[in-house]
């Protein structure tokens, strides 16, 4: 006979949560990896919003006699070809990736959920030109898209956000088309529409909040890539412009001959990218197993 | 079936007419002329050479006029001419695209031979301490951006060996070719073998879950024939759709870690010619990026309905 351990078991499935710290540290043995995630996370958004305090030395500051400095002393980190101190390059740097990470995934959404919201609710020909406009837009990869998109509209921090967020709306009106085409068919609707509720409102209030579980999955997953493709653009110089300290723009100024002479300025800034990309994934992971649990892995 | 594959055919049609002319949209927005650009490097200032400039170019007649001679010329083979270089854009582009298909097909290999197995392994042994260690290295390989492990690569062969083995000289033979390419296709691949191991693990508990999997079981199959012989078959199916994914996936890959290896291929040559905003050629390049993309779906579909006999398409 099996022994089933009740009291375990009922810990396991989250029976004592009572809110608040518990809730923490349910989450926290249930998903160690996510509860790590989550930590990163958050580190990653302290340091941009506390960046000037963090590192009060000027990003932008150059000195000619500190150039090339190696880790260390005054410079933590070392300091860049021009001097300028690499610690503080790379605080102030988590503030652009967050700028460009939320700014690009919020304005994907917000473009994504309207198209989706609407092609899945209207259906017809409305949906289908949207459908093939989708199609169009997912055949080019993301960063190639971003390349194209960051080249037309110029380099800037506004211009940058439109580029990575344009690639980004095709998958998240998908998911929100699909979901929002088995819903409208749901008896709630119907009763919504009896009661004299107009078509507007019925997508907004009722349709949409049904479909946020899958979205908020994809939205972090996207904050990740989006940070990622900033640092990509950034790096083939197609991204941040000078001086402002972006992870991935230090990397191209530093790359094939500092390999060689200064490895701290290739280690860092990678290390920074990776780690917050890193991050959101582990978090994106454990918010699909607790908010979509046909995907529970 | 023949009804569905003609259908799919015109809309992959569709799909790249629409790309034309999102493209050539886009490009005609750049801030920077390329006539400006031209003019500042030869170092003219005098207004008439520019507008002769701007007139050999064709850049001033109608956007509608410009399009057509793009399209026509397309049909026909003809992709125009470079504006950098002057030469033919077909005779620019046409030998890099060997290498860049070597680098991408390598990475594929390897991402397949390395993300399958542990992606199986994963799974099998869901939530044990080897599970967790394979899932936190595969998050990882989708967390490094591939150009910083591109150059952590450079960094440890200038540290260990002295040198960096970067693409230079056209390579003699094609082994020391294979040689050459195998570091970049390591890099891209170990990305990609990272989607292939997540995909494949999800794909693989999936199927673990089944009754006929329950079934196998309980008449005494053993554990390696239930997992190798009666889930992996099935869990197999939607990997192959990962290929179609990879294809979008690798081409992003390509493009940072052709820069990197400084691998003179057609992703690399996208960027150059984005920044000197050589339309011919970004035009050309990103309709053979989204041709390759379109195809591999298409080919996709058609070996899945091959393999998986339960998927028929309506017409």
């Amino acid at each position: 006979m099996a022994h089933i351990n009740h009291d375990a078991e009922l810990t396991r499935a989250g029976a004592y949560v009572t809110g608040g710290w518990s809730t923490i540290v349910f989450f926290t043995r249930r998903y160690p990896l996510g509860a790590v995630g989550a930590l990163i996370v958050l580190a990653f958004i302290l340091t941009a919003v506390f960046a000037s305090v963090m590192a009060p030395i000027d990003p932008t500051a150059t000195n000619a006699r500190a150039s090339l400095a190696k880790p260390g002393g005054t410079y933590l980190l070392g300091a860049d070809f021009m001097g300028r101190d690499m610690y503080s390059r790379i605080v102030h740097g988590a503030r652009i990736s967050l700028a460009v990470g939320v700014g690009a995934m919020s304005l994907g959404c917000i473009l994504g959920v309207s198209i989706g919201l609407m092609s899945g609710y209207l259906g017809g020909w409305i949906d289908l030109a949207t459908q093939r406009l989708m199609d169009i837009m997912q055949s080019l990869p993301l960063l190639v898209m971003a390349i194209v998109m960051a080249a037309s509209l110029g380099p800037s921090l506004r211009n940058t956000i439109i580029a990575i967020a344009i690639p980004l709306v095709p998958s998240v009106a998908r998911v929100v088309r699909s979901s929002t085409l088995s819903l409208r068919e749901q008896p709630f609707v119907e009763a919504a529409r009896a009661v004299g509720m107009g078509e507007l409102r019925i997508a907004v209030r009722h349709v949409l909040p049904n479909t946020l579980a899958p979205l908020i999955v994809l939205a972090t997953a996207q904050l990740g890539s989006a940070i990622l493709t900033e640092a990509s653009l950034s790096f083939l110089g197609l991204g941040i412009p000078e001086p402002h300290p972006s992870w991935g723009r230090m990397l191209s100024e530093s790359a094939a001959e500092y390999v060689r002479s200064a490895p701290w300025l290739v280690i860092f800034p990678g290390l920074a990218i990776s780690l917050t990309v890193f991050g959101t994934n582990l978090l994106g992971d454990a918010l699909r197993d607790i908010l979509d649990p046909r995907e529970r892995t | 079936m023949g009804a569905y594959l003609t259908r799919r055919f015109l809309l992959m049609l569709l799909t790249l007419f629409g790309m034309s002319v999102l493209i050539f949209v886009m490009l005609r927005l750049v801030p920077g002329n390329i006539a400006d650009i031209l003019v500042d490097a030869a170092g003219i200032a005098d207004p008439k050479e520019k507008a002769k400039i701007i007139n050999e170019l064709g850049l001033d007649r109608p956007i509608l006029e410009q399009y057509g001679q793009w399209i026509g010329g397309l049909v026909r083979g003809d992709l125009g001419f470079a504006y950098v270089s002057e030469r033919p854009a077909l005779e620019e582009i046409a030998p890099r695209i060997p290498i860049s298909a070597k680098l991408a097909g390598m990475a594929l290999v390897l991402s397949v031979l390395i993300g399958v197995p542990f992606g199986v392994i994963s799974a099998v042994r869901q939530n044990t301490a080897l599970d967790y260690f394979l899932r936190v290295i595969s998050l990882s390989g989708l967390s490094l951006p591939s150009f910083w492990l591109g150059l952590l690569v450079l960094m440890a062969s200038v540290h260990w060996f002295g040198t960096i083995p970067i693409y230079s000289n056209e390579p003699r033979s094609f082994l020391q070719e294979v040689g050459l390419l195998s570091i970049p296709a390591a890099v891209v691949g170990f990305r990609s073998s990272a989607l292939v191991m997540r995909l494949t693990r999800s794909s693989m508990l999936e199927v673990l879950r089944q009754d006929y999997i329950r079934t196998a079981r309980s008449k005494g199959a053993s554990q390696t024939s239930v997992n190798y012989d009666h889930a992996l078959r099935n869990a197999l199916l939607p990997v192959v759709t990962i290929i179609g994914i990879e294809a979008a996936f690798l081409v992003g890959g390509l493009i940072v870690t052709e820069t990197v290896f400084n691998i003179p291929g057609v992703a690399r040559f996208l960027v150059e010619a984005i920044l000197w905003r050589d339309y011919p050629i970004v035009q050309n390049l990103v309709m053979l990026i989204a041709f390759v993309v379109v195809m591999v779906n298409f080919l996709v579909d058609m070996a899945y309905m091959a393999l998986d006999p339960r998927i028929k398409y309506a017409d």
